[in-house]
């Protein structure tokens, strides 16, 4: 297709949308005039305009699958044949089914840990040096860019050449100037998975950091000056007055990585596709959806497992909004 | 606070450090991307910016551009097809001695014809005899090879691999995914901060516990919804309005959520105001709410285009992998696995895939991060 074609395509895609809602609510506010009384009719029409095209979409893509992908976890390969806790069992018993929710574990451990940390780290040590904001903005900029871009940038790090050749990947360079073996980091099992993490700590730790920035400013300087002046070091200062008071944030940020890293999926599709045992629940999902013409069921029950994990901040979440609307 | 401390000291340097460890990876990308493909493969980016010593391997010319000169047949051309800058300051005609001959010295070749071979690349090669053969005998050079940079991966990647299209594609799928989404909620985020109906706050939940359901929960149905579709209606599957609706509502919850949290913060009396006046809602909403929320629809828009133009996974299940749909990501994705070994092409088009998510990251920081801010702050 050419730009022109493309173009076409993607106006008259949007100008759909614009249209509805300026028709409907046109053909509402000209049918008033005639029939000035019927308020109430009019006003829940109106509502209905507003929030269907939403709701149907939200109904469709998101609360019919959660149902669906339940159902379908009790069925067969094709979803025709109920078969029970069938798919359960294989799972339980399938080897790659365990490694990835060992290697799921591992990353929930590692992943939001470190780039939470580094997020406050920096953020803190951004804050007290007047080129700062430079230092925020590279940081932050791995954020932008795409799980796959980044999975090209850090497989160009991690390249392996023989030990005679030139080493073209920095990491193996270096390991070579210090005197050691290369390595090809990321078919070495179990620490492949670290190489792979470091990927995704190199890009949320950026997140943490801005949130983490703005969340600084509202501390009280008089707090910090008062602690300053009582001679208290940096060090403590961090310690026993920075972090307790951004308690909330680092939660929140702790969070979104979570959920980020629960369903991690392209750093793993494109770096080692899942070999090497780093697959992860998302990854073999994506297999299972295709493998052999595709296993609904399988494919049902690891989504499933991934919506477990979810349930916790998902909860929380509701929590929280019940308390926010009551006040 | 200013002073010179130890702490201070020791604080700019960690975040040197931090920086230097942040930024060399991406860094390494860009300069590897403007490299000479042969040089790429054989050194480090890192050693680019200095002269370096190169052995290669080239041929003469063949028979074919032979002149005779007084009894004697000739044939001149350059090594390097091109004068490429390098300079050559040792070569040599066996494999067994490669480095034998200074620059500007003459060689003998076993079939005693001579080859001259001069700093630049030129040579002449003079034989008694008429060349007989087709192809040119090798020659061995070592050369110095000063910086050079060079935008030929570019044009071998954007018009030759596909990423060109692949871009268009990328943007056919990204700016309706990003501006359906902004329309439809705008409405919904309204009508749940403004309008009054039984279940608002069934929704208003259901959105919240929507913003964490992963998206895989949805790739199976909705792609089985897709297939019957597209059966029952005779049209394919895999289509820009599939995939554009997949998006809508893959960020349904989280633009609503966002637009919904502006919006609650807007005064209540203007609403009252405007509806005292006669405004109908419709009215309301297009004459205050919009104009009001520029810079909300600016941090949620660049929010959802950055996701979308970004995803891999959405792309690779609800489009097809025909060079007239597939998305930059995917095509990156297919090149890792079939050109794994030519980084020139990998560097590059990572980094042509990175373009428009970095033009507007320097651009419009400011919003990305209010959005981001503003996101996680509540959510």
């Amino acid at each position: 297709m050419n730009i022109f074609s493309l173009a076409i395509t993607v106006l008259i895609g949007v100008l759909f949308f614009v249209t509805f809602f300026h028709l409907s609510n046109f053909l509402l506010d000209y049918f008033r005039v005639r029939a000035t009384k019927k308020f109430a009719l009019e006003n829940s029409i109106r509502v209905i305009i507003f929030i269907a095209p939403a709701f149907i979409v939200l109904f469709i893509f998101i609360l019919y699958p959660v149902f669906e992908t339940i159902r379908l976890s009790f069925y067969d390969k094709q979803g025709e044949n109920f078969v029970g806790l069938y798919n359960y069992a294989w799972a339980i018993k399938d080897p790659d089914f365990k490694r990835s929710i060992i290697n799921n574990l591992g990353w929930l451990l590692v992943v939001p840990t470190l780039s939470t940390f580094f997020g406050l780290v920096i953020a803190n040590l951004a804050d007290r040096v007047w080129w700062g904001s430079i230092a925020k903005s590279i940081i932050f900029m791995p954020m932008a860019i795409s799980f796959v871009g980044a999975g090209v940038i850090w497989k160009f790090m991690y390249d392996y050449r023989g030990p005679g050749d030139q080493q073209i990947g920095l990491l193996n360079a270096i390991t070579v100037n210090l005197g050691f073996e290369p390595q090809a980091w990321l078919t070495i099992p179990i620490w492949n998975n670290f190489f792979l993490m470091a990927i995704m700590i190199w890009i949320q730790t950026g997140l943490a950091l801005v949130i983490f920035s703005a969340a600084l400013r509202t501390i009280p300087s008089e707090t910090l000056d008062a602690a300053r002046i009582d001679g208290a070091s940096e060090l403590k200062i961090f310690w026993k007055i920075i972090i307790p008071y951004l308690e909330q944030t680092i939660l929140v940020i702790w969070t979104i990585i979570t959920l980020l890293v629960l369903k991690v999926f392209d750093i793993i599709y494109a770096m080692t596709n899942g070999q090497w045992q780093t697959e992860v629940l998302a990854n073999l999902m994506y297999d299972w959806m295709f493998r052999g013409g595709g296993d609904t069921g399988r494919g049902s029950v690891l989504a499933f497992c991934i919506l477990i994990g979810v349930t916790p901040i998902l909860a929380w979440n509701l929590y929280r909004h019940k308390q926010d609307q009551k006040v | 606070m200013k002073k010179l401390t130890f702490t201070s000291i020791f604080s700019q340097l960690l975040l040197l450090i931090f920086v230097i460890v942040w930024i060399v990876p991406t860094f390494g990308l860009f300069i590897s991307s403007l490299r000479d493909k042969d040089v790429l493969a054989i050194s480090g980016w890192w050693t680019s910016f200095t002269t370096t010593e190169v052995n290669e391997i080239y041929r003469t010319e063949g028979n074919e551009s032979q002149i005779k000169e007084g009894g004697q047949f000739y044939i001149r051309g350059n090594l390097f097809g091109e004068d490429k800058g390098k300079q050559i300051f040792r070569f040599g005609v066996t494999s067994k001695n490669i480095d034998e001959f200074e620059v500007g010295d003459t060689a003998i070749f076993k079939d005693k014809t001579e080859i001259t071979v001069f700093e630049n690349g030129d040579y002449t090669w003079k034989s008694q005899e008429e060349f007989k053969k087709k192809k040119g005998k090798r020659v061995f050079v070592s050369a110095k090879s000063p910086p050079s940079f060079t935008l030929d991966n570019y044009k071998e990647v954007l018009f030759k691999e596909g990423l060109g299209q692949a871009f268009l594609n990328t943007f056919a799928v990204a700016l309706p995914s990003t501006l359906i989404p902004l329309i439809i909620c705008s409405f919904f985020a309204y009508a749940l901060t403004w309008m009054k109906f039984y279940g608002r706050d069934i929704l208003l939940a259901s959105i919240i516990a929507s913003l964490v359901v992963p998206l895989q929960m949805s790739l199976i149905p909705i792609l089985t919804v897709y297939n019957d579709f597209g059966a029952l209606f005779g049209v394919a599957a895999k289509s820009y309005p599939g995939i554009w609706m997949a998006h809508t509502g893959f960020g349904l919850a989280s633009t609503t959520f966002l637009l919904w949290n502006f919006l609650k913060s807007l005064p209540s009396e203007m609403m009252e105001a405007a509806k005292v006046d006669g405004a109908t809602h419709y009215d309301t909403f297009l004459k205050i709410v919009v104009p009001l929320s520029i810079p909300a629809f600016a941090s949620i828009f660049i929010l959802q285009f950055l996701w979308v133009w970004n995803d891999l996974l959405v792309g690779l299940v609800f489009l097809d992998k025909h060079p007239s749909e597939i998305i930059l990501t995917a095509k990156l994705k297919e090149l890792l696995g079939s050109r794994g070994e030519n980084w020139e092409i990998l560097t590059t088009g990572a980094f042509v895939s990175m373009t428009v998510p970095l033009f507007i990251f320097f651009s419009l920081q400011r919003y990305f991060i209010r959005g981001l801010v503003a996101g996680s702050i509540k959510g």
